[in-house]
């Protein structure tokens, strides 16, 4: 797991179920500036694979996903984008 | 903002949209909406903007329900007749969604007061059922900038307008003056299906969130027409009309106007 990025922000969303998964981490990464990087961990496997292709929609970039463990992925997404899309 | 763990689960569904998010959830706490009227049409309009989390809702009305409301007045309810329309609207929106804070104005809209009523609001929606208060309401949105939701039914038939005074036409641009009374049938005389008035209630109530949101096109300098019986929709463009009285370029109505109520509004 070594890190070619910088770590900005960290959230953990253990224990949460889809769509709650994406929401929480969309208003996470809303809240950060263009190029910073969010790290969100969660025990949910269909949020490893519903909240990357979620965030990719919304113009973010998904750099890595690493699975940890049976039950844990940490999903590192960089904020690309900035506006509501109109 | 930090929403609340209930806000989170409560607008979840608007946030997962791209085009609204937690930015545009925000947008709606922060907005204020008045309602002109909350019959038929601001019943649904003020249902959906609770619903929707729009964080100050001004109810304009001075009727009381009456039994006959109950057909189309879904704001109301039986246990309610007899109390002030603007209260009953209160207790359902706030029941709702205690996000919400709604305002009570227990009174008519005349040229004196209509200003100062409707002037703290982001955007005004027209739910009026006559002539002279559709003329005031969109003189005065004309005269403060208010953006004006403008709505009208009648038996199996519904029109809606956007009004962004100065970008586009006004409701005066369209009809440039009331018909005189007697010319059209009045409110007790013509009847209205009572589903008709949810369906363009709700049509008003979208253009109010997407106009907060700022995404899609508004009817802006379009008439949207609907017949229930054909379930046709119809959008009619209408052009600024550069020698409107009141938003031409040398208005000649300068000041509000109280045109005869030729329609009693009670029942």
């Amino acid at each position: 797991m070594a890190d070619e990025f910088k770590i900005d922000k960290t959230l953990d969303i253990k224990g949460q179920v889809c769509p709650y998964t994406f929401v929480r981490s969309k208003l996470a990464i809303e809240k950060m500036n263009l190029g910073e990087v969010l790290e969100i961990v969660t025990d949910h496997k269909p949020a490893s694979e519903n909240v990357p292709r979620s965030m990719e929609n919304e113009g973010q970039k998904v750099l890595k996903i690493d699975q940890v463990g049976e039950k844990e992925w940490h999903i590192f997404v960089r904020k690309d984008k900035e506006k509501i899309k109109k | 903002m930090d929403f609340t763990e209930d806000q989170i689960l409560r607008y979840s569904r608007h946030i997962l949209l791209p085009e609204v998010g937690g930015e545009g959830q925000e947008r709606l706490l922060n907005a204020k909406v008045v309602l002109v009227g909350a019959g038929g049409l601001g019943s649904p309009v003020g249902y959906y903007l609770a619903a929707a989390g729009v964080g100050t809702i001004g109810v304009i009305d001075n009727d009381r329900v009456e039994i006959s409301n109950l057909q189309r007045q879904i704001a109301h309810n039986t246990g309610r007749l007899g109390v002030l329309k603007a209260d009953s609207a209160k207790e359902t929106y706030e029941t709702l969604n205690p996000d919400v804070k709604v305002v009570t104005h227990k009174e008519r809209l005349t040229s004196k007061n209509i200003k100062d009523i409707i002037k703290d609001y982001d955007i005004v929606v027209d739910g009026s059922d006559n002539f002279p208060t559709r003329y005031l309401v969109n003189d005065a949105c004309v005269m403060l900038k208010k953006t004006l939701v403008s709505a009208a039914v009648f038996r199996f038939e519904g029109q809606v307008m956007t009004i962004v005074p100065g970008y586009g036409p006004c409701y005066r641009c369209l009809f440039e003056i009331p018909p005189p009374p007697g010319m059209v049938p009045s409110c007790q005389e013509a009847g209205i299906l009572g589903v008709v008035t949810g369906v363009i209630g709700t049509i008003q109530a979208t253009e109010v969130v997407k106009v907060i949101l700022g995404i899609g096109q508004p009817l802006k300098g379009s008439l949207l027409l609907w017949n229930a019986l054909d379930m046709s929709f119809r959008k009619v463009k209408v052009p600024h009309n550069r020698e409107c009285p009141v938003c031409g370029e040398h208005p000649t109505i300068t000041e509000l106007i109280d045109y005869e109520q030729f329609c009693s509004m009670s029942h």
